[in-house]
C-alpha cells in the first residue's frame, strides 16, 4: 500500500466513486419505482373499477303505450286479490304487437317480448295499484329493457356492432329502430337503488345489502364501542401489573393478527350452533365483527388515553376526585376525540369484511329488505362477492357499481376520521 | 312478552330507580341542612340504586336469551319416546317439529310429532312469559331492597365504584374470552374429526377431496382427506404475494423516509395506505376479472399454457394488497432508527444509499422481520381474493400459472351453504381452521415479540 502515489489513490478513489454514484442513483430510483408502482396500482384499480361499474347508473328503457285491457288482464275491478293474477304480460304483450305489427310467428313473437324486463308487468300492477281509475285507459310508460337488450345498448357505444350476446340480428334490428324514434333510452338506473336483489340484473339493487350493512354495522358499534373503550380505560388506568393483565394485552395484540375467516368459524360454532341464534341474521353478523373490531378500537382508545398529560389526572386527584371520578370527568371527554376516530376505522373495517359473514350464511339469497337485526339479511360486500359470482354480462357492471359505493361510504367514513382527528386533535 | 319490549320496560325501571333513588338523597339533603352532610352525592345514590334494579335483571335476561332455546330443545326431545340414535336424525326431527309448531308444515304428521310441537308452543310461550315475570320481579326487588338500605350514611359511592371497576374488567377479559372461544371451536370439532380422519392423514395426506357421502355404498363415498396439496397451494399464494410486497413496500418505506421531500411524503403516503382501506372483496373481483383473464392472454401470447384462474393472479393481487401493510410497519422501524447512526455514516463518507443499506436497514432488521412475519400471517389468512381468483381443485403443483386452492378457500367452500354439521365434510373445514389459528398464532407471537423487544433497544 505504501508505495501508491497520491495521485494513483486519488485515482482509485474516483473510479469507484463513479460507480458508487451509480449505485446511489439506482437505489434512488429503485424507491421510486416502488412507489410509482404502487401508486399505479391504486389507480388502475380504481379507473378499472369506474370504468366497468359507472354503466350501471343508466338503465335502457322502452317507451310503450299500454292499454289496461279489462278483457286482457281478466279483472274486472282494482283490488288486491285481483291483482295477485291479473295478467300484465298480456297487457305488455299487446303493447309490443302494436308497436311492432309485422312480426308474426310463435318464434319472432317470443323473441320480441323479450325486449321487456320480466319485471315490467310488476310496475304496471303498480301502476294500476296506486291509480285504479287506469283500469281501462291506456297511458305512455317507459319500461326497463332486458338485461341483454341493456347490454347491447350498452355495449353501442364502444363500437359499431356491439356485445350481441344472445341478441339475434332481427332483435338487433327492432332495438336499432327504437332508438332512432327516441322510444329507447338509457334513463338514471333508479332501480339499483331501490330494489333487492333479484336474478335478473335489471331489477336487482343494493337496497337489501345497504339496510343490512347498517343493521350489522349499528349491532356492532353497539356493542365493540363501549366495551372496547371500557377495556381500554381498565387496562391504562386500572390494570396493576400482573401476570393477568400481561395476558390479556398478549391476547388483545394476537386477536388484531388473527384472520378473519377464523372469527367466521367461531360465529358458527358458539352463537349458531350453540346457543341457536338464527342464521343469516344482522344480530350474528354484529356480534362477529363486534369480536373481529374489538383489538382495533381497545388498541387505539388505549393510544388516545395515553395522551392526556398526567398532569390532568394529577389536578384532578389533587381537589379530592376519586380515581373513577378523575377517569369520567376529566380524562375521558380529552380522550374521546381519539376513541371515535378509532371507532370510525373499525367501523370502516368492519364494513368492508366479507369471509367471516360467509361462514354465517349471510351469502343467502335474499331479496326482501331487513326489517330487523334478526331477520335475514346480506350485506354489500356479500352482495358484491354474489354478484361477481354470476354468468350475466350484466352483473359485472353491477358488481363494480356495488363496489364504487362502497368505496364511496368507505372513503366519506376515513375523511371523516381524518377530519375529526385534525380538528379535534389537541397538542400538550 | 317480546324481548325489545322488555328491554325497554327493564330501561324505563332503571330510570325510575335512578329518579328515586337521587331524590330520596335530596330528600335526605334538606333535612340534614345540605348535600355535604350526606356520604355520597345524591347521583350516586341514583345510580346506587339503578345498578342494583337494573345489572342482576339484565345478566337474568342474558342468561336466559343465551341457554333458553337448548333448554326447550332438550325438553322437547325428551318427551319423545323413540328419538333416532344419530345426531343429524335428532337435528331433522328437531327442524320438523319447530316447522310444525310454526304451522308451516304441510303433509302427513304423526300423533307424536303433534304432540311434541304443541309441548314446544306452550314451552315456548311459557318460557317467554316466566322470563318477562323474573327479570320484572327481580328488577323491582332488588330495586326495592336498594331502596330500603338507603341511608345518608351509606357510603354509595364507593359501592358504585366497585361495581363499574368490575364492569371495566369485565369487559376487558372480552379479549380473553374470544381466544378461548376460538380455540374451543375449532378445537372440539376439530377432535371429532380427527376420530374419524388421523392426524397423520390429514397432515401428510397427498390427497385432497372432501366429497360427502349420500349413500353408504357410493363410489368414492370415503373421501380424501389429505391437506398438503391446500398447505402448498397456501404457501405458494403467499411467497408470491411476498415477493411482490416485501420489496415494494421496503423501498417504499425507505424511499418515503430517507429521501423524499415533505411534500412528496404528504402526498405519497395516503396514496399508498388507500390500498390498505380497500375490502379484500374488491381486490377479489379485480382479481378474477381484470388480472387472471390478462395474465392467461400474455401467457397464452407467448405460448405458454395458463389456467384462469392461476395462483399468480391471486398471489400478485395479495402482493398489492399488502404493500401498505409492509411499507408502514417498516417506515415506522425507519424512523426508530437513532439521527445519530445516518450522522455518523454520512460524516465518514458515505453516500445515502451506503448509509441505508449499511446501518439504517442492519439496525431495523429485526422490526422489519417482525413486519414482514405479520404480513406472511396476513397472506395466510387471507380468504376472498383467493376464494374469487384461485380454483378449487386441490392440484399439487409447483406452476404458479395453473390453479391451485389454499387453505381459506376450502373453510368457505365447506361451509357455506347448508350442510349438515356432523359430517366429516363440515369437521375438515374446522380442523382446517385449527392450522390456520396454530400457524397465524405463532407467526404472530414471533413477530410481536421481535418487534417489541426491538423497540425496547432504542427507546
Amino acid at each position: 500500500m505504501t508505495d501508491l502515489s497520491q495521485a494513483q489513490v486519488r485515482e482509485r478513489i474516483e473510479r469507484r466513486l463513479t460507480s458508487r454514484h451509480r449505485k446511489e442513483k439506482l437505489f434512488r430510483g429503485l424507491g421510486i419505482a416502488s412507489i410509482a408502482f404502487g401508486v399505479l396500482a391504486v389507480v388502475v384499480l380504481f379507473t378499472d373499477i369506474i370504468s366497468k361499474g359507472s354503466g350501471a347508473f343508466v338503465q335502457s328503457a322502452i317507451e310503450l303505450r299500454v292499454h289496461y285491457d279489462e278483457q286482457v288482464l281478466g279483472i274486472d275491478k282494482v283490488d288486491d286479490e285481483s291483482l295477485a293474477w291479473a295478467n300484465f304480460d298480456g297487457v305488455i304483450r299487446q303493447a309490443l304487437l302494436q308497436r311492432f305489427p309485422e312480426v308474426s310467428g310463435r318464434k319472432e313473437k317470443r323473441e320480441l317480448y323479450s325486449l321487456v324486463s320480466t319485471g315490467a308487468p310488476f310496475t304496471l300492477r303498480d301502476r294500476l295499484k296506486a291509480d285504479p281509475e287506469l283500469l281501462g285507459q291506456s297511458e305512455t310508460l317507459w319500461l326497463a329493457a332486458d338485461d341483454d337488450v341493456d347490454t347491447f345498448v350498452k355495449s353501442l357505444d364502444d363500437s359499431k356492432n356491439g356485445f350481441r350476446g344472445r341478441t339475434s340480428d332481427q332483435k338487433a334490428g327492432w332495438i336499432q329502430q327504437l332508438m332512432e324514434s327516441g322510444e329507447l333510452k338509457k334513463r338514471f338506473n333508479t332501480t339499483f337503488f331501490t330494489n333487492g336483489d333479484s336474478r335478473e340484473p335489471e331489477q336487482a339493487g343494493i337496497r337489501a345489502a345497504l339496510v343490512g350493512s347498517l343493521l350489522t354495522l349499528l349491532v356492532t358499534l353497539l356493542l365493540s364501542f363501549p366495551i372496547g373503550v371500557s377495556a381500554a380505560i381498565y387496562l391504562e388506568e386500572y390494570a396493576p401489573k400482573n401476570r393477568w393483565t400481561d395476558l390479556i394485552e398478549v391476547n388483545i395484540n394476537n386477536l388484531a393478527a388473527v384472520p378473519s375467516i377464523v372469527f367466521g368459524l367461531l360465529g358458527l360454532a358458539i352463537f349458531i350452533n350453540f346457543f341457536e341464534l338464527p342464521r343469516s341474521a344482522p344480530l350474528v353478523g354484529g356480534l362477529v365483527l363486534t369480536l373481529m373490531t374489538l383489538p382495533t378500537i381497545i388498541i387505539t382508545s388505549r393510544a388516545s388515553l395515553k395522551s392526556v398529560p398526567p398532569s390532568i389526572r394529577e389536578a384532578a386527584m389533587g381537589m379530592g376526585a376519586s380515581r373513577m371520578q378523575v377517569v369520567f370527568h376529566h380524562v375521558l371527554p380529552l380522550a374521546l376525540p381519539g376513541m371515535l376516530t378509532g371507532a370510525i376505522i373499525g367501523m370502516a373495517q368492519a364494513l368492508g369484511e366479507t369471509a367471516p359473514l360467509l361462514m354465517i350464511g349471510m351469502v343467502a339469497f335474499i331479496v326482501d329488505v331487513p326489517g330487523g337485526i334478526t331477520d335475514p339479511a346480506t350485506v354489500l360486500p356479500v352482495q358484491i362477492y354474489l354478484w361477481a359470482d354470476s354468468p350475466e354480462r350484466a352483473f359485472v357492471e353491477r358488481t363494480s357499481a356495488a363496489i364504487m359505493v362502497l368505496l364511496a361510504v368507505l372513503i366519506a367514513m376515513n375523511t371523516s376520521a381524518v377530519w375529526l382527528r385534525k380538528k379535534l386533535e389537541r397538542r400538550w | 312478552m317480546q324481548t325489545p319490549t322488555l328491554f325497554a320496560l327493564l330501561l324505563l325501571l332503571v330510570l325510575v330507580a335512578y329518579g328515586t333513588g337521587f331524590s330520596r338523597a335530596l330528600a335526605a339533603a334538606r333535612s340534614r341542612g345540605g348535600v355535604r352532610n350526606l356520604a355520597s352525592l345524591p347521583s350516586y345514590y341514583g345510580l346506587h340504586t339503578a345498578l342494583w334494579c337494573g345489572l342482576p335483571a339484565l345478566l337474568l335476561l342474558g342468561a336466559w336469551l343465551a341457554f333458553d332455546n337448548a333448554i326447550i330443545r332438550a325438553m322437547v326431545m325428551n318427551s319423545i319416546p323413540d328419538r333416532p340414535e344419530t345426531a343429524a336424525g335428532r337435528n331433522l326431527l328437531y327442524v320438523q317439529i319447530q316447522n310444525l309448531a310454526a304451522g308451516n308444515l304441510f303433509g302427513e304428521t304423526t300423533p307424536e310429532l303433534q304432540a311434541a310441537a304443541d309441548r314446544l308452543n306452550s314451552l315456548r310461550s311459557g318460557a317467554s312469559l316466566l322470563q318477562a315475570a323474573l327479570t320484572l320481579i327481580l328488577a323491582l326487588g332488588l330495586g326495592a331492597f336498594a331502596l330500603l338500605r338507603f341511608s345518608p350514611e351509606l357510603r354509595a359511592r364507593e359501592k358504585v365504584e366497585k361495581v363499574l371497576r368490575a364492569v371495566l374488567l369485565a369487559c376487558a377479559c372480552a379479549a380473553i374470552l374470544t381466544t378461548v372461544g376460538i380455540l374451543l371451536s375449532v378445537l372440539f370439532e376439530s377432535l371429532r374429526f380427527f376420530q374419524t380422519v388421523p392426524v397423520t392423514e390429514f397432515l401428510f395426506g397427498l390427497h385432497w377431496s372432501p366429497q360427502m357421502a349420500l349413500r353408504a355404498d357410493q363410489v368414492g363415498s370415503s373421501g380424501a382427506f389429505g391437506a398438503v396439496p391446500l398447505f402448498t397451494g397456501t404457501l405458494m399464494v403467499s411467497a408470491i404475494a411476498m415477493f411482490v410486497a416485501v420489496p415494494v413496500g421496503l423501498m417504499s418505506a425507505i424511499y418515503l423516509a430517507e429521501y423524499a421531500s415533505k411534500r412528496v411524503r404528504a402526498l405519497a403516503k395516503p396514496l399508498l395506505e388507500i390500498l390498505a382501506g380497500v375490502p379484500t372483496v374488491v381486490y377479489g373481483f379485480f382479481a378474477a376479472l381484470t388480472v387472471a383473464p390478462f395474465i392467461r392472454d400474455l401467457a397464452t401470447s407467448v405460448g405458454v399454457q395458463a389456467s384462469s384462474e392461476s395462483a399468480l393472479a391471486a398471489g400478485l393481487v395479495m402482493g398489492i394488497m399488502i404493500i401498505p401493510f409492509v411499507s408502514s410497519l417498516s417506515d415506522d422501524v425507519i424512523n426508530a432508527v437513532p439521527q445519530s447512526l445516518r450522522d455518523g455514516a454520512l460524516g465518514l463518507g458515505s453516500t445515502r444509499s451506503e448509509t441505508v443499506r449499511k446501518v439504517v436497514i442492519p439496525a431495523a432488521l429485526p422490526g422489519i422481520v417482525g413486519g414482514v412475519l405479520l404480513a406472511v400471517s396476513r397472506a395466510i389468512g387471507e380468504t376472498m381474493i383467493v376464494v374469487m381468483a384461485a380454483g378449487l381443485a386441490a392440484n399439487l403443483t409447483a406452476n404458479p400459472l395453473e390453479s391451485v386452492t389454499t387453505v381459506t378457500v376450502q373453510i368457505v367452500t365447506l361451509l357455506v351453504g347448508d350442510q349438515e354439521f356432523d359430517s366429516p365434510k363440515t369437521l375438515a373445514a374446522f380442523a382446517l381452521g385449527l392450522m390456520l389459528f396454530l400457524s397465524t398464532l405463532v407467526l404472530n407471537f414471533i413477530a410481536l415479540h421481535v418487534v417489541k423487544k426491538y423497540r425496547e433497544q432504542y427507546d
